[in-house]
C-alpha cells in the first residue's frame, strides 16, 4: 500500500551543516496521488526544509524520502525525481531564468532534452493551463507577482509532473495574486489530478486543502482535515498559529456555554450554525 | 503634526507616451494622533501617495502641507520637514547594511547630525520600541537575525529619527503570524504610549480592524472611501465592488442580517458578534422565529 | 525609463534587417570592420558611407540614431583628430603658429583616422540597434559553438548573458527602492565631494550586493529543481534557420569588400 503513495517520508530528520539542532526531526508522513496537502507552520519551523527534501535538493540526514517510488538518496535518480516533482519558490523574481515568458516555460524542457518540435506545443498548453497564453512573448519583469508565479507553475507543468510543491509561493504576493496562484493550483489538482504539496503560513490557504500537516520546531504536531486541525483552537494558539476567525468565534461561543458544533471553518458554516442554535424550527425544515 | 494634501496629482513618466496617472486630484487631511489604515489594490496609488508625504516624490500638481508649511514651497527646509515624517518601505530589511544592529539604527540619527551621546540614546530608545533587547542585539550583525527581527531593526532605524508621523508600507508582508503580531503590537504601543501619528498601508482587513482609527480606501488613484473602520466595513457592497474584502466578522454580520436576525449593520469585531449572538440566544430562547413570514 | 536601459540601444521596429539571422549580422559586422580597415582612400569611405546609409534606411532606423551612438566617443574622436593633426609629419604647410606646423598630409590623416573610428562605431551600433540582446546572445553562442571542441565554456557564457539580461531590470528596480529607503533615513547621494559621495554609496551598494547574492542562490536552486545540469544533452526551443535574405546580406557585404579592394587597386 505504501507503494501507492506519491510521497513517503519515513522517520526523516535533517540537520543543516554547522547547525546544532535538526531543522526537521523524525517526521513520518505520506501523500496519496491526487491529494492537495497543506503544510502549515512558522518561518523556521522546518516546513521549507521539508519542501527541499521532496525535490532531492536536500538529502535527509536520517530516514528516507520516497518520491513517486524513487528514493532521493540514489543520486542517479535525481533527475527522474525532479521532473516528476516540480517546485515553485517564494520569490517570484528569483526563479525566472529567461527574458521572454515562453522561453522560460521551455527552460525545463530544454534541460530534459525534449526534441525541438515537441517543445512549443507543450509550452503553449502549459501557458493555457495557467491562463497566461496572451503573455507568451512578454518580458517577465513587466508582469505582476501573481502572473510571475503562474509562469513558474507553467514551467513545471510543461515537464508533465505528478507532483507540484509550492514553497510559500504566495508569501510575497498581494491578496489578488495569492488567490490567482492558489486557485491555479487547485484547478490543476482537480482537472489533471496533479498532487499538490502547499507549504504556507497562511491559515486561510491551508483551510482549502484536503489535509493539513502542522509542523513546529521541526516536528509534525498535528495532522488531519482542515476542520479537524483548526478545531484544536487552544493547541494552535499555543503554537502561535492563526485560527480561522469563524473557528475562533465558534470556540468563544462554546466557552460562553453555547453548544456550537465542531468543524466550523467559513462564514457560511457559522451562519448555518447560528441558525441551528437560534431557530431549531427553521433548520429542521 | 497635521498633514494636509490638496489636489495632489501625480503622473509617472511625465511627458512621454507611457505617462500614467498614479494619483488623481487627491485631497486629504491627517490629524495629529490618528492611526490611519490605507487600503487598496496594487496599482491603486497608495504607495505613490505615501512616498509623496515625505517628499521622495514630487507632485505633478497640488500641494502637501505639513503643519501648514508647503513641503515643496520656496523658503521651506524640505529636508528638515521630511525628517519629521518617517517612512518604512515594503520589506525594509533589504535596506540594512551596517556591521552591527546598533550602527544600522544609528544611520538616520547620524545623518541628522546628532551628538554621539544623543545617537546612542536614540538607538536604545528605538530598540526598546521594537522590543529588541539592547544588550543582546546591539552588537550583532543584522544579517544573522531572523526575517522578523531584521524587519524590526529596519523599523527601529526609522524610529530612531524620532518622527512625529510614521508611515509604513505593508509592514507585515511576508511575515508569519508570530512575526506579524509582534509588529502590530509594537505599532499599537507606539500609537497609544508615544502618541505617534501612524499611517499604515496594508492588505489585511483584520489588521486594520484591530488598529486603525480611520480608513482610507484608494482605487484608481482616487480616494474611494474614507471613515472609521465601522463606517467603511458596513458598506460591504461598495468594498466588494472595489474588489476588496471586509473582515470575516462583518461578513457574518451581513449573512445573519440577510437571514433576518436583528443585528446592527455595522458590526465588524468578532467580540461584538459573540455578544450579539449570545443576546439573541437569550431573547430567542422561547423559539421565536426571527423571520416574520 | 528602466525599460530603455534594459533594451540597450535596440530600436524595436520590424524590418528586413531586424529579421536577419543574428549570426549573419555578427559575421557581417566583422566583415564590415575588415572593409573599414581595407579602405585606403576617401573614395573607399564614400562607398562605406553609402552602404551604411543604405542599410540604415532599409532597417527603418533614423540615421541620427547612428550619430547618437558616436556621442559617448566624441572626446576620443576629437583627440584622435587633434593628435594626428599636430603630430603627423608632412611637406605642404597649411598654417603654422606657436611653433606648431599643420600640414596637408596631417589634415588628411587626421580626417582619415577619426572617420575610420566613426565607421567602426557606427557599424557596430547598427548591429545593436537592429538586434535584440537576446538574439545577440543566441547568435554569439551559436557562432562560438565550434569552440566547444576545445572545451571553451560556450553554453555557460551564453547562459550567463541571458541571466544578466533577465536580472538587469530587476536589479535596477531594487536599486531605486533601496536608494529611496536610505533617502528616507536622511542619506544624501547628491552633494559633497567625490570621497563623500563614494562613501554615501555604501548604504546603497551593501544591500544591493546582499540582494544580488540572495538572488543568485535562489536562482541556482530554482534552476537545479528544473533539472538544469549544464549544456550537456540540452535542446533548444528556438532554432535559428537561415533564409534567402541572410544569403543576400552576406553577399552584399562580400560585394562591398570587393569594391573597396578594387577601388584601392584601381586608384
Amino acid at each position: 500500500m505504501q507503494q501507492d503513495m506519491r510521497i513517503l517520508l519515513e522517520d526523516v530528520s535533517y540537520t543543516y551543516e554547522e547547525a546544532a539542532a535538526p531543522a526537521l526531526s523524525h517526521v513520518s508522513a505520506s501523500v496519496r496521488p491526487g491529494e492537495f496537502v497543506a503544510v502549515l507552520g512558522h518561518n523556521g519551523s522546518g516546513k521549507s526544509t521539508m519542501a527541499k527534501l521532496l525535490n532531492a535538493l536536500y538529502i535527509p540526514t536520517e530516514g528516507n524520502v520516497i518520491v513517486c517510488g524513487y528514493d532521493t538518496r540514489k543520486e542517479e535518480l535525481v533527475w527522474e525525481i525532479r521532473r516528476r516533482a516540480g517546485m515553485i519558490f517564494q520569490n517570484p523574481d528569483n526563479q525566472i531564468v529567461a527574458t521572454v515568458v515562453k522561453e522560460d516555460v521551455a527552460f525545463g524542457l530544454e534541460n530534459l532534452g525534449v526534441p525541438t518540435d515537441e517543445m512549443l506545443p507543450r509550452v503553449e498548453s502549459a501557458l493555457a493551463a495557467v491562463r497566461m497564453s496572451q503573455y507568451a512573448d512578454s518580458a517577465p519583469h513587466m508582469l505582476s507577482g501573481g502572473q510571475k508565479q503562474r509562469i513558474a507553475v507553467a514551467g513545471i507543468l510543461a515537464m508533465e509532473p505528478s507532483i507540484i510543491i509550492a514553497d510559500e509561493a504566495t508569501a510575497m504576493l498581494d491578496p489578488s495574486g495569492q488567490r490567482e496562484v492558489l486557485e491555479t493550483l487547485h484547478a490543476l489538482n482537480r482537472q489533471k489530478g496533479i498532487t499538490v504539496v502547499w507549504i504556507t503560513h497562511f491559515m486561510e490557504e491551508a483551510a482549502t486543502a484536503d489535509r493539513v500537516l502542522v509542523v513546529s520546531d521541526g516536528e509534525m504536531v498535528l495532522t488531519g482535515t482542515p476542520r479537524e486541525v483548526f478545531d484544536q483552537v487552544d493547541r494552535l494558539r499555543e503554537l502561535h498559529l492563526d485560527v480561522p476567525p469563524m473557528t475562533a468565534l465558534a470556540a468563544d461561543l462554546r466557552a460562553a456555554g453555547l453548544p456550537v458544533q465542531p468543524g466550523i471553518l467559513t462564514v457560511e458554516d457559522m451562519a448555518k450554525e447560528v441558525d441551528r442554535l437560534l431557530c431549531p424550527s427553521k433548520s429542521a425544515t | 503634526m497635521s498633514i494636509e494634501i490638496r489636489h495632489l496629482t501625480h503622473r509617472y513618466s511625465e511627458g512621454s507616451v507611457f505617462s500614467t496617472v498614479a494619483l488623481d486630484d487627491v485631497s486629504l487631511t491627517i490629524q495629529d494622533g490618528e492611526f490611519i489604515g490605507i487600503i487598496g489594490h496594487t496599482g491603486s496609488g497608495k504607495s505613490t501617495l505615501v512616498q509623496h508625504l515625505n517628499g521622495l516624490l514630487k507632485p505633478s500638481s497640488g500641494q502637501i502641507l505639513i503643519d501648514g508649511q508647503d513641503l515643496h514651497g520656496e523658503h521651506v527646509n524640505t529636508r528638515a520637514l521630511r525628517q519629521r515624517i518617517g517612512l518604512v518601505f515594503q520589506y525594509p530589511e533589504y535596506q540594512l547594511f551596517e556591521e552591527t544592529v546598533a550602527k544600522d539604527i544609528a544611520f538616520g540619527p547620524r545623518n541628522q547630525g546628532l551628538s554621539k551621546a544623543e545617537i546612542d540614546g536614540r538607538v536604545r530608545y528605538a530598540m526598546d520600541c521594537v522590543h529588541l533587547d539592547y544588550d543582546r542585539f546591539a552588537e550583532k550583525s543584522p544579517f544573522e537575525l531572523s526575517g522578523g527581527q531584521m524587519r524590526r531593526v529596519a523599523i527601529a532605524g526609522v524610529l530612531a529619527m524620532r518622527p512625529s508621523v510614521l508611515i509604513l508600507d505593508e509592514p507585515t508582508a511576508g511575515l508569519d503570524p508570530r512575526g506579524r503580531d509582534r509588529i502590530l503590537t509594537m505599532l499599537e504601543e507606539l500609537h497609544q504610549k508615544e502618541h505617534t501619528t501612524i499611517l499604515m498601508v496594508s492588505h489585511s482587513m483584520d489588521d486594520m480592524a484591530r488598529l486603525a482609527t480611520r480608513l482610507i480606501v484608494m482605487a484608481s488613484g482616487k480616494v474611494a472611501m474614507t471613515g472609521t473602520p465601522r463606517e467603511v466595513f458596513a458598506q460591504q457592497e461598495k468594498m466588494l465592488s472595489l474588489g476588496l474584502d471586509v473582515p470575516a466578522a462583518a461578513q457574518l454580520c451581513r449573512a445573519l442580517r440577510e437571514k433576518g436576525y436583528d443585528l446592527p449593520a455595522d458590526l465588524y469585531r468578532p467580540e461584538e458578534l459573540r455578544e450579539h449572538i449570545l443576546r439573541l440566544r437569550q431573547s430567542g430562547s422561547e423559539g421565536r422565529d426571527p423571520v416574520a413570514e | 525609463m528602466l525599460n530603455d536601459i534594459t533594451m540597450g540601444q535596440y530600436y524595436p521596429v520590424d524590418s528586413p534587417v531586424h529579421r536577419l539571422d543574428p549570426r549573419i549580422k555578427l559575421v557581417d559586422t566583422l566583415l564590415f570592420i575588415v572593409a573599414v580597415f581595407l579602405a585606403q582612400s576617401f573614395v573607399g569611405y564614400l562607398l562605406l558611407f553609402g552602404f551604411l546609409y543604405g542599410v540604415t534606411r532599409l532597417a527603418r532606423v533614423p540615421f541620427r540614431m547612428l550619430l547618437k551612438g558616436l556621442k559617448p566617443l566624441r572626446i576620443i574622436l576629437i583627440l584622435t583628430f587633434l593628435l594626428n593633426l599636430f603630430f603627423t609629419p608632412g611637406e605642404k604647410t597649411l598654417v603654422a603658429f606657436w611653433g606648431i606646423r599643420i600640414t596637408l598630409e596631417a589634415l588628411r590623416q587626421a580626417a582619415f583616422y577619426s572617420l575610420r573610428l566613426a565607421f567602426l562605431v557606427a557599424g557596430t551600433s547598427l548591429l545593436t540597434l537592429t538586434t535584440s540582446p537576446v538574439a545577440l546572445s543566441d547568435g554569439i553562442e551559436l557562432l562560438l559553438s565550434p569552440l566547444k571542441k576545445i572545451h571553451f565554456p560556450v553554453h555557460e557564457l551564453a547562459m550567463m548573458m541571458t541571466i544578466a539580461l533577465r536580472f538587469i531590470p530587476t536589479l535596477l528596480e531594487e536599486t531605486d527602492k533601496i536608494m529611496k529607503a536610505q533617502m528616507a533615513r536622511g542619506a544624501d547621494f547628491e552633494s559633497g565631494n567625490l570621497i563623500a559621495r563614494a562613501k554615501a554609496m555604501v548604504p546603497l551598494l551593501v544591500p544591493l550586493f546582499v540582494s544580488a547574492f540572495r538572488k543568485a542562490g535562489d536562482l541556482a536552486m530554482a534552476m537545479e529543481s528544473r533539472c538544469y545540469h549544464g549544456g550537456e544533452g540540452r535542446t533548444r526551443m528556438r532554432v535559428l534557420k537561415l533564409t534567402r535574405n541572410d544569403g543576400l546580406a552576406l553577399g552584399a557585404m562580400l560585394l562591398l569588400i570587393a569594391l573597396v579592394v578594387l577601388e584601392g587597386v584601381l586608384l
